[in-house]
C-alpha cells in the first residue's frame, strides 16, 4: 500500500485521475448516457401488435406530439401546476424562513429546522395516500367545509395543494440558508439610516432573497413538472406529462413515444435553468 | 472542448445502441395476422423437480395466500406440496402484463385475450406441453384450442376461467338501480363527477358495445373491429363521458376505496372488486347490463425465458385443479375452466350463476381481444384501427 501511496504522491495527475474517474464515469455513463439513450429512442417506433421496438429512424413520435392537441393541453396544464405549486411554496416559505432566520432565537431555530425536515423522513406515498383520505368524500376536509361533497374533492386543485405540501421544505431550506447569511447588522444599519420596514425589505432583504427563491423554485418546479404519483392518487381524472410517460411505458408499452414525451420536461427545464443561470441563483444551491 | 465531450458521449451511446439492435430475428410459420410469424420456441419435453420458486404475474384475486382473507388460500398448500415458493405480482391492465412479461423476470402469467396473442407473437411465451399437465383433460372443451390461446393447434397455455365486466353501483345513492350501460354514458346523469371507468384503451370496446346496441346505423359487428367512422363515434362517446367521470381506475384497491367513501357511485367493475367493497361494509351491487358486456377468458401462459419451468408447470397444473380452480372462480366471481370445479364450490349454484358451460351465454360476452388493422370481424374492404391507435386515442379521451 505504501508503495502505491508514495507513487501516487509523486504523480499528482494520476492521483487526480484516480479520484475523479469513478464520479466522472457515473456522470457520463449513468446520467448523460441515459439521456442520450432517451434522445435516440425517441426517434424509434413500436410494432403496434407485438410491442417490439422497431429500431428505425422516424419522426413519427414528434409529429404526433406536435399535431395532437391533447399533448399541448397536458403540457400547459403541467406547466400551470408547476408554476402554481412554486407560487404557493414561495408565499408560504418566505415568511417562515424569515422567521426562522431572523426572529426565532437560536435555540428554537434548530428545532424549527428539524420540524421542517422531519416530514421528509416519511414516505412520499404515505403522505399522498394520507391526503387521499383527507380529501375523500365525507373526509376531514369535506367536514371542514360543511359536509360530504363540499370540499375540493379529487382533481387539479387537490393535486396543486398536495404537491405544495410535499415540496414546501425544498423551498424553505434555500431561502432560510440565504437569509441566514444576511447579517443582522445590515438590517440595523438600514434602520439607522432612516429606512422603514418596506424600504429595508426592498433594498436589503430582496437582493438576497431573490436568488434563494429561484434556487428553491428549481426544486419545486422540476419536481412538480415530473410528478405522476400524486396526480394518480388525488388528481381524479387529471393527466400530467408524467402520467403520459407512465401510461406509455407501463400500459401501452410504447417506450419510444414515452421517450419523445419525456423530452418535453427536459426541454422546459433546460430553458428554465439557462434563464435562471443569468440571475446567479445557481450559486445558492 | 465541451462540445467535443458531448459529441463523444453521444457517439458512444449511438454505437452501443446500434450494437444492441442486431438481434430479434425469428423463424417459423407465417400464420399470424398480417403475415406475422410465431417465433419458434420449444415446449418443455419432460417434467423435473421444482426449482424452489415461481414468479407470477396475475390479475388481482387470482393468487391468494390467505393474506387478504384467511379462508381464501390456494397458495400455501401448493408451496408446501411442491416446495415452489410463490412470488406474485398483481397487474392492473393487460398492457401492464405484456410489459412485465417482456422483462423476462416472470415465469407464468394469467393473460387475457388482449394480451395472449401479443405475447405469443412477441416471442415472450412458450407453447405448453399439455401432456405434462394432468388436470388439462378436465378443462371444458369450449375453452381449449381457441383463437386466443393457441396457434395452428399448438396450445400456448391452460384456460383459467372467464367472466364479464360488470356495472357496479352504490345502492344507497343510485336510484332507481341501473339496468343499462346508458347509466354511465347519459350526459344528463345526476351522478356527474361520481362515475368511474376502467383506465385502459381496451375500455373503448365498452363504448363500442354500447353503440352496437343503441346506434345500429353504425353497423358495428364486433367491438374490437372498428373502422374510422365507428372508432370516431366510440371516441366521441367517451370524450363526452369524460365530463361525467370522477376518476378512472386500474388499481383495484383505489376503486374499492373510492366506492367505500362515495367518491365513485357508478361504473365498471369486476365481481371480485364488488365482493371486496361489500366486505368493507359499503352498500354496492353489480349487474350485467341488458346490452351484454365485454369480458375476459384468461389463460395461464409460461414465459419463453423462464428460469423455473418445472415450478411453472406445477403451478399451471395446480391452479386449474378442481379445488384451486373452484376457489379462484368463487373468489374472483367468474366461471371456472375445470369441469370438476363445479362440484367443489361452496355455493353449489356457482357454475349455473356464472354460466360455466353455457356457450350461448358467452356468445353475448365480448372477450377482450387485441384490435388489429386487419379487422377481427372478418371485413376485408376496410382497415380497422389497431391497438396503437386505441392507445393514443385513450390519451386524447382523458384530455
Amino acid at each position: 500500500m505504501s508503495v502505491l501511496g508514495s507513487y501516487l504522491h509523486r504523480h499528482p495527475r494520476l492521483r487526480l485521475a484516480g479520484l475523479l474517474s469513478a464520479p466522472l464515469l457515473w456522470l457520463v455513463v449513468a446520467y448523460l448516457g441515459a439521456l442520450a439513450v432517451l434522445l435516440v429512442s425517441a426517434f424509434w417506433t413500436v410494432n403496434g401488435f407485438t410491442g417490439e421496438v422497431v429500431r428505425e429512424f422516424s419522426l413519427q413520435n414528434f409529429r404526433t406530439l406536435l399535431s395532437e392537441e391533447v399533448y399541448r393541453a397536458v403540457t400547459l396544464r403541467s406547466l400551470g401546476v408547476a408554476a402554481a405549486v412554486t407560487g404557493i411554496c414561495v408565499v408560504i416559505a418566505t415568511p417562515m424562513a424569515f422567521f426562522m432566520a431572523k426572529v426565532a432565537s437560536s435555540k428554537y431555530r434548530n428545532w424549527l429546522v428539524i420540524a421542517i425536515l422531519t416530514p421528509l423522513w416519511a414516505s412520499y406515498l404515505v403522505k399522498a395516500y394520507a391526503w387521499r383520505i383527507l380529501l375523500a368524500n365525507g373526509g376531514p376536509i369535506d367536514t371542514l367545509f360543511g359536509g360530504p361533497g363540499n370540499g375540493p374533492g379529487y382533481g387539479l386543485f387537490a393535486t396543486i395543494i398536495v404537491l405544495s405540501y410535499l415540496w414546501l421544505p425544498y423551498m424553505i431550506l434555500p431561502i432560510y440558508a440565504g437569509l441566514e447569511r444576511l447579517p443582522d447588522s445590515m438590517l440595523e444599519a438600514s434602520a439607522d439610516l432612516g429606512a422603514r420596514a418596506g424600504r429595508t425589505f426592498r433594498a436589503v432583504v430582496l437582493p438576497i432573497l431573490i436568488p434563494s427563491v429561484i434556487a428553491g423554485s428549481i426544486f419545486t418546479f422540476s419536481l412538480s413538472l415530473g410528478d405522476y404519483i400524486t396526480v394518480q392518487i388525488v388528481g381524479g381524472k387529471t393527466q400530467m406529462i408524467g402520467n403520459l410517460v407512465y401510461a406509455n411505458i407501463g400500459a401501452a408499452n410504447n417506450l419510444p413515444f414515452a421517450a419523445a414525451i419525456a423530452t418535453i420536461p427536459v426541454l422546459i427545464m433546460v430553458i428554465y435553468l439557462v434563464a435562471v443561470r443569468r440571475s446567479g441563483a445557481l450559486e445558492e444551491l | 472542448m465541451r462540445n467535443r465531450w458531448m459529441t463523444a458521449v453521444l457517439a458512444a451511446g449511438v454505437l452501443t445502441l446500434a450494437a444492441c439492435g442486431g438481434g430479434g430475428d425469428s423463424g417459423g410459420s407465417a400464420s399470424g395476422p398480417g403475415g406475422l410469424e410465431v417465433p419458434k420456441i420449444d415446449k418443455l419435453a419432460a417434467l423435473g423437480a421444482g426449482e424452489g420458486e415461481v414468479n407470477i404475474v396475475s390479475w388481482a384475486g387470482y393468487v391468494e395466500d390467505g393474506s387478504t382473507d384467511k379462508a381464501v388460500d390456494w397458495v400455501t398448500g401448493f408451496e408446501k406440496e411442491t416446495g415452489c415458493q410463490v412470488n406474485n405480482k398483481i397487474a392492473g391492465t393487460s398492457d401492464e402484463m405484456v410489459a412485465l412479461m417482456k422483462t423476462g423476470e416472470y415465469d407464468v402469467v394469467s393473460a387475457s385475450g388482449d394480451a395472449s396473442l401479443r405475447l405469443i407473437y412477441g416471442g415472450d411465451v412458450a407453447p405448453v406441453n399439455t401432456d405434462l399437465i394432468a388436470n388439462y383433460k378436465d378443462v371444458f372443451d369450449g375453452l381449449k384450442n381457441k383463437q386466443w390461446n393457441s396457434v395452428d393447434g399448438a396450445a400456448y397455455g391452460v384456460p383459467h376461467g372467464r367472466g364479464a365486466n360488470l356495472l357496479m353501483y352504490r345502492t344507497d345513492s343510485v336510484t332507481p338501480a341501473p339496468t343499462s350501460w346508458n347509466a354511465v354514458f347519459d350526459a344528463n346523469s345526476p351522478y356527474k363527477g361520481k362515475i368511474t371507468a376502467y383506465d385502459s384503451p381496451i375500455y373503448i370496446a365498452d363504448a363500442a358495445l354500447y353503440l352496437m346496441k343503441t346506434k345500429p346505423e353504425l353497423n358495428i359487428k364486433n367491438p374490437y373491429a372498428l373502422d374510422d367512422t365507428q372508432f370516431q363515434a366510440a371516441v366521441d362517446l367517451l370524450k363526452a363521458q369524460n365530463e361525467l367521470i370522477g376518476e378512472y381506475w386500474s388499481d383495484y384497491t383505489k376503486e374499492v376505496q373510492a366506492f367505500k367513501a362515495g367518491n365513485s357511485v357508478l361504473g365498471t367493475t369486476w365481481q371480485v372488486i364488488t365482493n371486496l367493497t361489500k366486505a368493507d361494509g359499503a352498500p354496492v351491487e353489480a349487474i350485467l347490463p341488458t346490452e351484454g358486456a365485454t369480458g375476459w377468458s384468461d389463460t395461464w401462459m409460461v414465459s419463453a425465458s423462464t428460469k423455473h419451468p418445472n415450478c411453472a408447470y406445477l403451478w399451471m397444473n395446480h391452479i386449474i385443479s378442481p379445488q384451486a380452480n373452484a376457489g379462484v372462480a368463487e373468489w374472483f366471481g367468474e366461471a371456472p375452466s375445470n369441469k370438476l370445479s363445479c362440484a367443489l364450490t361452496a355455493d353449489k349454484s356457482h357454475c349455473a350463476t356464472f354460466h360455466a358451460d353455457d356457450e350461448a351465454y358467452f356468445d353475448q360476452i365480448w372477450y377482450w381481444t387485441t384490435p388489429l388493422a386487419q379487422c377481427v370481424d372478418g371485413r376485408t374492404d376496410v382497415t380497422c384501427k389497431d391497438y396503437a391507435a386505441w392507445t393514443q386515442a385513450w390519451t386524447t379521451i382523458k384530455g
